[in-house]
């Protein structure tokens, strides 16, 4: 250290060492540095170590299992030697589609009211709780949707009702989406012939996926159970759609703030040229705002997407984990996505350990997981920086 | 990774138009009257290696590929005020930052040519950035006290040097020699924050002063003050000139009139190639010379106000 | 021409002055407006109904035997007066003490690194990115990796304490470094500038500027991944906690002995209690009461965290 009451000389010439500091200061700068560094490098670590650590465990599983058991099994019995991955693959795929209806449209409307419409005061009294919620353990809303959500919500509206209620929300749905996209990326050219048979061709669409759908839950969906095909009987355990409702919940917070994070990056200068061409508020929030934000709609849409699939606690605790590891394609039935899969092998009686490939099998469906979830998040990740390099 | 846009914007602001603020701290109205105090005898023109302060010969600054400035040849007396003016965006701050290497602060910096400080090449691969800083303070162009008490605001420097005894006595000069003192002496304690923008300005000087330095660097040091804190700033420089190496950058010219012993004028060179603007020095003389009768035609015209 | 004929008729007068009196409603206008605020009024909601449910399903337990479940273990029946939380109370401790020990330095170490040393290169890059794919990472994996470096080279079954709170530091790892990184982003330039102006080294404006004026930001992300980590269960099943039966011990909270053994923690009891009330439905409003305890340690965290990032927001501009 240079101690400055020791005065130095003003004038004349110096060294190169004169300004050279001292050794100490430079060693320890580069210590702090390097420090610093192997810390940042952990995280190239963990990920390699996470990489390895499924493919180590999963290579043995691909190669050494037969893959006949893997596909159209009657479902996953790791500990016989059945690994239908189906059964894993669609219930993953129903709770993720039921909890995106939930969270797409929650989410993405509280940004747009928090985002467009909300009074700064209000704003500042309502996001923080949207954060509270963000931070509810999932250990939590498993609880919530296995003992409110089954049987207050789905039970009490029933199997039938749920299927008007689907059938309906997809409709409407696909029909905003729709819309919403015609209008954003033509102008409209006013009623052409072309526009009209547009409109009734998505007008058919929508009404034959309805159909689709209700003819798809009554009896594809029903037919694994035959006791509750035609009598709707809660299962202690739950069933998916309850846990799909739950997942739903807990990602709104995730799907509300990325969505914000895309209408706030929307010029202020957009929002007042629509406004000042005599645009209403709506108008511009649908015409405008949105369709400049929607790279990173459809990010916070991904996101949710990955965190959806990859939620573990609700669908283990609410999903009927415990008493259906069967095939099933209905949301009213217990079943076992990738997750629960996962959890429900760790806490067998015998703690993982099982006949032949059952560990190494974890380490498989860990794969899938991480590479599907891996390639939303990336792909979120691209639209994210699209939204940046626009604005 | 090190926030590059304050400086790179300011070196890329376009040509010739001063903004506001530089008109507001213009002072008493009596432009170009040259007084450095009463004697009056000119100023050599010869320097020994005992009054040589920095030398620096064809430097230039580089910002990735693009050369913010070029060629710069410099001498810096002992003692002296030596002024930098021109239009923005000419590098006059981009050079005051290369004599205590802040440059090194943005990633894409660079120099190039030679920049002796007492003899010592100061971009040396051996000279430590921080030793040199603690030789040559700098004083910013808005007042950046640290969130804590003005105390802590002056020994900081001190501190970080590994100074811990005789602090106070340090902090009560430096704020003496800053003309602070008797504004500050009975709330030494209290948040720097609190002050205005003169005493904030001149409790950067302060803490400037506290380690030591022989140079102090100040960038537009006035031009987010209003005219009296201006004043007080100038009166400041005069009174410590004859300990200190002072360079200063200003945008107003009747400061540099007012305050410099010698004056560098930069002015912009357009490269219509590639649309990109380099600043160069084009006169660097005696402040009197320079105000009164300039050798250079772009000189004239940018201080009688036809240019710029 | 369209001025004209609107000009020549009462009506269209009429129309006008209506238009911009707003006296005809914009009824889709309102309508979209309440249909966003449903939208936001449902999601709060979920999380009022949820909070009143678990409270009317933990409360009686907590009211009529508060000290006892506090203080008790892991039972086979939940009739058992001797059923309570201190196994799961005193695992969540020690994984939130090894979170705040690994995870806190060394993620914002890394923050500092990113933000004030990274050249702009590939290592810096990878770096980058490795971190912001961490934190899309399911969970779950993060338990197949702590089951795999700390239970499967050991003996199986053998998961320990310190198996699940390393796994659990790695797990928020993502969150401290991301959220430090922005505390320190936000660091005025002009405080760096003026520090190395009078000599500063880096570590000295690291440690005298930097770090002192990140620092409630850098607390918002810690108590974040605190709370995070408490509440997380999947990782710690992949990584064997036990769910079931325990044997209750008595160790205190400071024995390290319980390092190497088999733990519980929190989330843990909770979902042990649910999978029992198939069985045995007292089980479920203990598991209420669990959730009660849990969440009031878990939202009175984020809340913190929230309140003081706001704060600060605001009072730096």
């Amino acid at each position: 250290m240079a101690d400055i009451s020791i005065p130095k000389p003003t004038t004349g010439l110096l060294t190169t060492d004169a300004l050279a500091g001292p050794r100490s200061r430079a060693r320890k700068e580069g210590a702090v540095k390097w420090i610093l560094f192997s810390a940042a490098l952990v995280s190239i670590a963990i990920s390699v170590l996470i990489v390895l650590s499924l493919i180590n465990e999963a290579r043995v599983f691909i190669l050494e299992v037969d893959w006949a058991n893997t596909w159209g099994q009657q479902g996953w019995f790791p500990r016989q030697g059945l690994y239908d991955m189906p059964t894993l693959l669609v219930s993953s795929l129903i709770v993720t589609v039921v909890a995106m209806f939930v969270a797409g449209p929650l989410g993405l409307g509280a940004a747009v009211y928090l985002s467009e419409y909300a009074s700064r005061r209000t704003r500042s009294l309502l996001k923080p709780i949207l954060e509270i919620l963000a931070g509810v353990p999932s250990v939590v809303l498993g609880f919530f949707a296995l003992f409110f959500i089954s049987p207050q919500v789905i039970e009490r509206i029933g199997r039938n009702g749920w299927l008007v209620v689907g059938a309906i929300m997809i409709i409407v749905y696909v029909g905003m989406v729709f819309r919403w996209a015609r209008q954003a990326m033509v102008a409209e050219p006013g009623t052409t012939l072309r526009t009209q048979l547009i409109r009734i061709l998505t007008l058919t669409t929508l009404v034959a996926l309805g159909l689709i759908l209700i003819w798809w839950i009554n009896d594809v969906a029903g037919s694994s159970d035959p006791a509750s095909a035609d009598f709707f009987t809660v299962k202690r355990s739950g069933q998916l759609a309850a846990a799909a409702v739950g997942v739903g919940i807990l990602t709104i917070p995730l799907v509300a703030s990325v969505s914000e994070d895309a209408l706030a990056a929307v010029p202020e200068e957009l929002r007042a040229a629509s406004a000042g061409l005599g645009a209403r508020k709506m108008t511009t929030t649908v015409q405008v705002v949105l369709p400049a934000a929607v790279s990173g709609i459809v990010a916070a849409f991904i996101i949710g997407i990955s965190r959806a699939l990859g939620e573990t606690m609700v669908v283990f605790m609410a999903g009927g984990a415990a008493d259906a590891a069967r095939f099933t394609a209905s949301p009213f039935d217990g079943g076992l996505t990738m997750t629960a899969g996962m959890a429900s092998l760790a806490t067998g009686t015998d703690n993982v350990v099982g006949e032949g490939l059952t560990f190494q099998s974890l380490y498989f469906v860990g794969l899938v997981l991480f590479i599907i979830t891996l390639a939303l998040n990336v792909m979120a990740g691209r639209y994210v920086s699209r939204v940046r390099e626009k604005y | 990774m090190v926030n590059t846009k304050p400086s790179d914007e300011e070196i890329l602001k376009g040509l010739g138009v001063l903004d506001d603020e530089e008109q507001s701290d213009s002072g008493p109205d009596v432009a170009f009257s040259v007084d450095r105090g009463p004697s009056d005898e000119p100023l050599p023109e010869e320097v020994s290696d005992e009054d040589l302060v920095f030398d620096a010969s064809e430097l230039s600054v580089f910002y990735g590929d693009f050369r913010a400035v070029r060629d710069v040849n410099l001498r810096v007396r002992r003692n002296e005020i030596t002024a930098l003016i021109g239009p923005s965006g000419c590098g006059k701050s981009t050079v005051l930052r290369s004599f205590n290497r802040m440059n090194d602060l943005i990633p894409s910096a660079r120099v190039a040519g030679s920049l002796l400080y007492r003899g010592v090449d100061l971009y040396d691969p051996r000279v430590d950035p921080v030793e040199v800083r603690r030789r040559v303070g700098m004083v910013f162009q808005k007042p950046n006290p640290f969130p804590k008490s003005v105390y802590d605001n002056v020994a900081y420097g001190p501190r970080v040097a590994g100074r811990k005894k005789g602090l106070d006595d340090v902090v009560e000069n430096s704020l003496k020699k800053a003309a602070l003192w008797d504004e500050v002496k009975d709330r030494l304690q209290d948040s720097a924050i609190g002050l205005s923008g003169g005493q904030q300005q001149r409790l950067s000087i302060a803490r400037a002063i506290a380690v030591d330095p022989e140079v102090l660097l100040m960038d537009e040091p006035c031009s987010a003050l209003d005219p009296i804190a201006t004043a007080r700033i100038e009166e400041l420089m005069a009174e410590i000139k004859s300990e200190y190496t002072i360079m200063i950058v200003t945008h107003n010219m009747q400061q540099a009139a007012r305050v410099s012993d010698r004056t560098a004028f930069f002015s912009v060179e357009l490269d219509e190639s590639n649309d990109r603007r380099t600043g160069v020095l084009v006169e660097y003389t005696t402040t009197e010379k320079l105000f009164s009768n300039p050798d250079d035609e772009r000189t004239e015209n940018y201080i009688t106000g036809r240019f710029g | 021409m369209a001025m004209a004929t609107i000009g020549n008729s009462g009506a269209a007068e009429r129309r006008v002055e209506d238009e911009i009196f707003r006296r005809g409603r914009d009824l889709r206008g309102s309508g979209f407006r309440t249909m966003l605020f449903a939208a936001l009024a449902i999601s709060i909601l979920f999380l009022v109904v949820l909070l009143i449910q678990v409270f009317v399903d933990g409360w009686p337990v907590l009211d009529e035997r508060f000290g006892d479940f506090w203080s008790g273990t892991l039972r086979s029946r939940s009739s058992d007066d001797k059923l309570g939380i201190s196994q799961g109370m005193i695992g969540s401790f020690w994984i939130a003490v090894f979170v705040a020990v690994i995870a806190f330095p060394l993620g914002i170490a890394a923050a500092i690194y990113l933000e004030e040393y990274a050249p702009d290169n590939i290592v810096t890059k990878t770096i980058d990115i490795a971190i912001r794919n961490l934190a899309g990472v399911p969970s779950v994996v993060y338990g197949l990796l702590g089951l795999f470096l700390f239970v499967q080279t050991r003996e199986l079954k053998d998961s320990t304490l310190y198996a699940g709170g390393i796994t659990l530091a790695i797990l928020v790892l993502p969150i401290v470094v991301i959220t430090a990184a922005e505390a320190i982003r936000a660091v005025p330039s002009s405080l760096r500038q003026g520090a190395y102006g009078v000599g500063a080294t880096k570590w000295d404006v690291i440690r005298t500027q930097i770090l002192p004026f990140a620092a409630p930001g850098v607390l918002t992300g810690t108590l974040l991944a605190l709370s995070r980590a408490v509440g997380e269960a999947a990782p710690l099943i992949l990584v064997g906690a036990i769910t079931g039966r325990l044997a209750p011990r008595d160790g205190s909270f400071l024995s390290l002995e319980q390092f190497s053994d088999r733990f519980t923690a929190m989330p843990i009891v909770i979902v042990g209690w649910v999978q029992e009330s198939g069985r045995d439905a007292g089980f479920s409003a203990a598991a209420g009461a669990a959730i009660v305890v849990l969440l009031a340690f878990v939202i009175s965290m984020n809340s913190v965290a929230v309140v003081l990032r706001n704060y600060f927001e605001k009072k730096r501009g």
